[in-house]
């Protein structure tokens, strides 16, 4: 039994998948909701890296390359906000972001 | 069942172990540690796949910044974690539910789409300008395509890393309120009418009470 793409696909796709329950399950606890961005930034690459794997293209990997590039600045930039509201509010909770509510 | 699909599979359900834990752990340092297990079993995969230049990328960045950078805010935010768990069940239904519907339209799309054969079409081993034949090298292919064709958007990439780090810094950046620090700008453009002011005084004043020093008024008053 050898490892095909499907393989990777579905792996991929149940990573996806358990990142979206996350985001519902901790819908309240910001830092959370960015690890389970994180989470699903991953499965996206582990996507990308299997079709550049089989279909013996090495662009999805350059893409992959980027992607990282990009979360990374992304998460750097979300914890710095995520600082300036726990500074201003003492709390990270969703529910308590509603001071732009008319 | 070869050693390689051994791997895939326990590489996996470590993976998809950790991401169920990242999502339901109580303690959020838990989580970001839980995080940590499933990107190293990422990493693993990524070498499964042969791409060794990325699944290194992973650990050093991934591993040994993001994550140390997640668990620094962690452990420095002081979170109330019962008031953020209350109503964590009740969404569990929708959760699943939504859960479920994702992972069968991937399933629809991915595997009605994409029918590729049963190997892999990474070549063993190419011919370089010289003509000879070497060895692939996943690095070699990455950085050629890099440097030649993604130049641009390398440099770009770069670009995001440098605003990304001047506005981390920027946000966070506070003055203390309790510094002594001088502006020297400041101190230069002072002039003698900033520090002292001469008030003239009529000669004659009745007293006045509780106030002992009236003269103290023609000294120069400090700012």
């Amino acid at each position: 039994m050898t490892l095909t793409l499907a393989h990777y696909l579905t792996l991929g796709a149940i990573l996806f998948a358990l990142a979206m329950v996350g985001i519902f399950l901790n819908r309240k606890n910001l830092i959370v909701l960015l690890m389970a961005i994180e989470l699903m930034l991953l499965a996206v690459n582990l996507n990308f890296v299997a079709f550049s794997h089989f279909l013996g293209d090495m662009h999805g990997q350059v893409f992959v390359f980027f992607i990282l590039t990009v979360a990374a600045a992304e998460s750097a930039i979300g914890l710095a906000i995520l600082m300036l509201l726990f500074r201003a509010k003492s709390s990270i909770n969703v529910d308590e972001l509603n001071s732009l509510k008319g | 069942m070869d050693v390689k699909t051994a791997f895939f599979y326990v590489f996996a359900f470590i993976m998809l172990f950790a991401a169920f834990r990242v999502i339901t752990a109580r303690n959020p340092v838990h989580a970001v540690l839980f995080l940590m297990l499933a990107f190293s079993q990422a990493a693993g995969i990524w070498l499964l796949l042969k791409a060794e230049f990325l699944a290194i990328t992973l650990v050093l960045v991934y591993l040994g910044a993001v994550m140390v950078l997640f668990l620094f805010v962690v452990m420095m935010l002081d979170i109330h974690i019962d008031s953020l768990r209350q109503g964590f069940w009740r969404h569990f239904p929708l959760a699943l539910a939504v859960g479920a519907v994702i992972s069968l339209e991937m399933a629809v799309v991915l595997f009605g789409g994409f029918r590729t054969g049963e190997a892999p079409m990474v070549p063993e081993t190419v011919t370089n300008a010289a003509g000879q034949v070497v060895q692939y090298s996943n690095t070699k292919a990455l950085g050629s395509l890099l440097y030649t064709k993604y130049l641009y958007p390398l440099e770009i990439a770069a670009v995001i890393l440098l605003v990304a780090m001047v506005t981390a810094i920027a946000l966070t950046l506070r003055e203390r309120k309790d510094s002594k620090k001088i502006n020297p700008a400041d101190q230069v453009r002072a002039r003698a009418s900033d520090r002292l002011t001469i008030v003239k005084l009529a000669p004659t004043q009745a007293p006045v009470p509780a106030e002992p020093a009236p003269a103290a008024a023609t000294e120069e008053v400090k700012k």
